[in-house]
Order: structure tokens, then sequence, then C-alpha cells
């Protein structure tokens, strides 16, 4: 079998700014900057002033290669040359270097109702933008009443879509992006849009895209969305291909890169404009002084949270635990446990102004052996606003010491009811 | 069930010029569609709509024609009704300088299509051509309209009308597409076209005859190809009282024909690095 894409050693390099403090050129600098040069010839001051620029790899030397009807999610944080690669595969920009071949027809989706007029009507759009993604008109007329089914704008077709809700201006929009019929469908995180129940609709097509054997490259941050449409998955750093493979694995690999293992992270102090804010979270195991990044099963243990504060103050501090591909297993509110919480008596933190430290223990450790990440947010005190929020940050492992025991390790991840029994009644 | 799918290749460099015209012809639906999302647009946009396609062309003539002929005291081409003369001339400026001045504009303004989907850029410029080509052919009727007025039937030479407007058209092209370019690069060219125009608009013979031109300078005059284009209408439309300097009229059409393929190479030039530059 041969791939649908073949990405070869592609790199793209931007030159940013000429100097730095230039957002863009005029032909006006350019014949200042001609006649400056002119003048240093003689003057024989330095030319370096004018023409330096500075370099940036979008992308590094990616390789990678897709097979017909992979579904393949594209990971990392912002900047690390996601929207690079779709744009150059779909054509927009040209790579530095390297090579793709392509085997089929693309049509990328980089945005939701790309070249949409808020003056035309519902109708008029549909067709400039049929048009504008590479559908005939032929093929829009045949799948017109497919699109404004899908829509739900059946009234609403030959009115402005200058006068359409927010939401029916993006249904019609995904609706005809979702008909298109391409062998190769480039997707940029456009699904985040329209209420649930739509974007449940949208999920569903996409799936319907990917089952019918098309080959699909899809960014999102969306984990959640991810991990429901693609089989396979591609991280990103900074232009390199860090990981492939899974989308399991490459998510769980995301997850983890960005969280700490050495059982403590610590937050650097950059403005002083807080109200409270967390400066370190750790790790301990019971019975320990130090911080831990591995805890044998079932083994109690304390979270310490350190928090300044920059006034007296009573909040509500929280813990959320996932497992390793970001999915949140449980948080802990400080509202919520310890002796009795009433609405109204909330346990509230109290804090006192400058350095408080909190532990919260955990006596009964379910937790199945495997990797979970600890992240921590400050609300305050009717949990109506965040102070700080420091989501999935830190890493532990709980690791099963007992060789005798078995533990299924497809089920890592999850939590150990572990006082319980069978019985046959 | 299974075929073969042909290949696409992408890579640096990449200058076929055969798989750019194919790409053009692929892409010819959506050059329609363009033209058409912005004739749609302009008229409904306006209030005025056609209304308004008719009022520009009829305000220029009544104050040049005070200004020119009353004021200025200038005659026209072997008693042709200046009002006439004027719109004649008026037809191809107009067409050339919105064209221009679109064309020039194009890019920018459709920069967030540019960043979002590929297609032949160059689609864009010419598209904005054919939306001014529409408001040519609304003046045109009133022009036809004035002729009835005056009583004045064109003859034969109105078979080379064609040729002119593509003339004005090629113009229109070649300038549009150095200034769309240029205009991704320094912003500051979108101050320029609009001085250009205004200028071009009284260096032109458009409110004057072109006969009042010296001998010795034609040969200059003609560096301006708008003006020997302007003589082609007025010459086609009005009838042989109107005389065309040949030589002038050959120099101008070398440099419009310059400017388009000088204008084009620029263009593909400047195309893949559009979207990281703008």
């Amino acid at each position: 079998m041969q791939s649908v894409i073949s990405v070869e050693n592609i790199s793209k390099q931007y030159v940013i700014g000429r100097r730095k403090d230039e957002s863009f050129l005029t032909l006006r600098d350019e014949i200042c900057s001609f006649f400056g040069k002119a003048k240093s010839l003689f003057n024989r001051t330095s030319l370096q002033h004018y023409g330096s620029s500075e370099e940036f790899w979008a992308l590094k030397d990616i390789s990678f290669q897709a097979w017909q009807g992979d579904r393949i999610g594209i990971i990392g944080k912002n900047g690390a040359g996601k929207s690079t690669l779709l744009k150059i595969l779909s054509r927009i920009t040209e790579p530095t270097s390297g090579r793709i071949s392509l085997r089929g027809r693309v049509a990328s989706l980089l945005e939701v109702g790309t070249g949409f007029h808020p003056e035309l009507t519902g109708r008029e759009n549909i067709f400039l933008n049929g048009a504008i993604l590479g559908m005939s008109r032929a093929e829009i007329k045949t799948k017109f009443d497919e699109i404004v089914a899908f829509a739900e704008v059946e009234r609403f077709l030959d009115t402005p879509v200058k006068r359409y809700s927010s939401g029916m201006y993006v249904r019609l929009a995904f609706s005809v992006a979702a008909h298109l019929e391409p062998e190769i469908l480039i997707v940029d995180e456009v699904l985040a849009v329209g209420d649930l129940q739509f974007q449940k609709k949208c999920l569903g097509k996409m799936q319907q895209v990917g089952n019918e054997g098309r080959t699909v490259l899809f960014v999102s941050h969306n984990m959640g969305t991810i991990r429901a449409l693609c089989n396979k998955g591609l991280y990103l750093i900074e232009g390199n291909i860090h990981k492939t493979g899974s989308i399991e694995e490459v998510i769980s690999a995301y997850t983890l890169h960005h969280a700490s293992n050495k059982g403590i992270v610590t937050f650097g102090q950059q403005n002083t404009d807080f109200v409270a804010r967390i400066l370190s979270i750790g790790v301990i195991s019971a019975g320990y002084t130090n911080y831990a990044d591995t805890l044998p099963f079932q083994a109690p243990f304390t979270v310490e949270v350190i928090i300044e504060s920059n006034n007296e103050l009573e909040a509500v501090v929280g813990i959320g635990i996932s497992n390793s591909i970001g999915e949140i297993i449980t948080t802990l509110h400080s509202v919520e446990i310890g002796e009795e919480p009433t609405i109204e008596k909330l346990k509230n933190l109290k804090f006192k102004k400058g350095i408080n430290k909190f532990y919260l223990n955990i006596n009964s450790n379910i937790l199945r052996p495997g990797t979970y990440i600890i992240g921590c947010t400050i609300f305050s005190r009717s949990l109506w606003q965040a102070f700080d929020d420091k989501p999935n940050c830190i890493t532990f492992e709980v690791t099963n010491h007992n060789e005798n025991r078995y533990f299924d390790e497809r089920q890592s991840g999850m939590v150990f009811l572990s006082d319980s029994q069978w019985e046959n009644r | 069930m299974k075929y073969e799918q042909p290949v696409f290749i992408i890579e640096p460099g990449r200058r076929t010029d055969l798989h750019y015209w194919r790409d053009i012809w692929r892409f010819r639906e959506l050059f329609f569609i363009l033209s058409w999302r912005d004739i749609l647009v302009r008229y409904k946009q306006t209030l005025l709509g056609v209304a308004w396609g008719l009022i520009r062309p009829l305000t220029t003539i009544i104050i040049f024609t005070v200004v020119f002929q009353r004021l200025a005291g200038l005659p026209s081409d072997k008693n042709i009704p200046y009002p006439l003369m004027i719109l004649a001339a008026l037809l191809p400026w107009q067409l050339f300088a919105n064209s221009f001045s679109e064309a020039g504009m194009s890019l920018v303004s459709n920069a967030n299509l540019l960043s979002k989907v590929y297609f032949p850029r160059i689609i864009i410029p010419v598209s904005s051509i054919i939306v001014n080509f529409v408001d040519f052919i609304i003046s045109a009727f009133i022009l036809a309209f004035l002729m009835a007025w005056y009583g004045y039937t064109p003859d034969f030479h109105l078979i080379a009308l064609p040729i002119f407007i593509i003339l004005t058209c090629a113009a229109a092209l070649g300038t549009g597409l150095w200034f769309a370019a240029l205009n991704i690069r320094y912003r500051d060219v979108r101050y320029i076209v609009p001085f250009l125009i205004q200028v071009g608009l009284y260096v032109s013979p458009v409110g004057f005859s072109s006969s009042l031109i010296p001998d010795k300078w034609r040969v200059l005059y003609s560096l301006n190809p708008m003006a020997s284009v302007i003589d082609g209408f007025r010459w086609a439309i009005l009838g042989g009282g109107v005389s065309v300097n040949w030589l002038q009229f050959s120099i101008s059409t070398l440099i419009i024909f310059g400017t388009c393929v000088s204008g084009f190479l620029f263009f593909r030039h400047v195309e893949k690095s559009i979207v990281d530059v703008m």
C-alpha cells in the first residue's frame, strides 16, 4: 500500500522584521534605508544596522507518513508549528526545504466560514464558501439540500447572513465544510464552535468522514475531541516531532511532558498584582519528609500547597488528580472534604498575609498503579472566581511493589475500590 | 474500487508554469464566483445601487464641460459636442482607474481569505477588473443615450472598440498586478495609488482633446499609455473626426504589454511569500 501523505524533511523558516521595533515595512523605509546604505558607504559607518533580521524556524526537518483512513491528531503548544504544518500541507505557504507528496484531492478547513460575506444571503454564501473550499458548482447543487438540512437554517436561506445569530452562522459555515468529499481533509481547531448539541453533530460527521476511508489531519487543543476523532497522533515541540504513534500514547506524552516529575513543582513570581497565588505544589509519601515522585500502591500520601496571599483572606483550595491522558479522576476541594461540610458553613481555608502552607492528607489511596497528574486551583469563597489555576503540573507514579499481585495494565489511570468483595449468593 | 490517485508534490521553489496555468483553469469557477460576489455586494451594499454607476460619470461630465470648455475655453475636435468627447474618454479612464486601484488593494482586502485557502492568487486582482467592467457597461449605456440625444451616430471605426477595451483592461491588469504585489510588501503603497490616479486624470486627455498637445511632445506623452487608449476610444466611438497618432499608439501598446508581462512576473515572484509577509 502506498502512503496518502508523505512528508519528507519539511522545514519552514520565517524572517521576523528587519529591526526589532518594526512590525511592517514601508516603501518609505526602504527608500530611506537605501539612501542610508549609500550614505554609510561614504561615511564608512557600520552597515549592520540595516538588514539585521531574526530567523525563526517554525518547523524543522519534519517527516511522517499517513496511510489511507488514518485520522491523525496533531498536538502541541501554541507556536509548536501545528498551524504552519497545516498551511504547508494545504499549499497556503511554501516550505523552505523538504518535499511532500499528496495522493488525492486535498481540502483544508483552517477556519469556519472562510470567505463568508455578511451582505450575501445564506444561499449565496453556500455557493461562495463551497467554491472557496474547492467544490464545483454542480457538486454544491447536488448537496445543497443536505447542507441546508444539516445546518438547520431552511427558513433563513434568503436572509443576509449578517442578520444570522452567531450560532446559525457557524452551523451554516460548518455544514458547507462538512459536505466536502476530498481524499485528504485538513482541519484546524474548528470544532469548538456552536452549542453542545451541534458540536456533537459535527463530531459525528467528522467520525463518519474518517470511517469512509478518508485521511484526516486534525489540530486541536481539546484532548477529548482529538481522542474521539483520531487514531494516531503527532506531537510537535518547537517545530520538531517529539512523538508519533497511537493517539493514546501521544496524548499521554503530551500531558506528562508539561508536568514536573520531581515530586515538587515551583512557580516563578512575575507580577505583584495578585490576590493569592500558588508558589509550589509537592507530593509527600506518608511518614516521609521528602518529596516523592513514586508512591507505593495503596500508601497514603500528602499534597503540599504553598500559597502566597496579599491579604488576610478566606478562600477555597482545590486539588485535581488526572490520569496520564489528562482526564480528571477526582477533585478535592477544601469545601467538600473534612468533617460534615454544609452549604451554610463552607469550610474555607483561612489565608494569612504572606506565605501559607496547606497540607491535604489523602488517607485512602485508591489509585491503581500508573501515572497521575496533580493540578491546583485557588477559588474565591463562593467559587465564583479563580485567583490562581495551575492545571496538570506535577506527576507521580503509583507502583505495585507486590510482585505476586495481579494488575491489568490496561486499567492504569483508574481508581481501585479495594474494600470490595465478590460473593456468590 | 481502488484506483490510482494523481500525486501532487509540494516543494520549495517549484515554479512550473504549466502547473500554474493548469491550476488557474482548475480554479476558474472560484474566479467566477468571486467576481459574482463582488458584483453582487457592490450593487447590494450601495443604497443607490445601479444609480451610483450613472451618477458618477454624469457629475464628472458636467463639471469637466463647465471647467474645460466654458471656463478654460478649450476647443473640441471637429465640433464634436464637448460632453460626448469627455464621456468617450471618461469611460476607459474610469474602467482603468477603478480597476487599477481595486486590483492594487485586492490582496490586502482579501488577506483573510488568502491566509486560509489555497488558490492561484492572481484570481483576486483579475476578478476585481471584471467587477469594474460591469460599471463600464452601465456607463456605456449613458454614452449611447447621450449620443442619441445629440443625434450623433458612430461610423465603422466602432469595430475597433474591443481592441481599446482590451488595452484598457490590460493596462489596469499590468499596473494592478504591480501594485497588488507591492502593497503586500510595503504598506504605504496604498496611499500612493489614489494620488497616482488623481494626477493621471489630469495628465491624460480626459477633460481635453489630445490634439492640444504639440507634436514635439507627442512621444513623451505616449509614455502615459492611457493617453493613447483614450484617443483610441474617441476615434472608435466618435469617428474619423478624431485624429490618432499611430506612433504614439504603438509606443503605448508596447508599454502596456511590457507592464503586463513584468507585472505578472513580479506578481508570481511575490506570490509565494504573500502569506508569510502579510
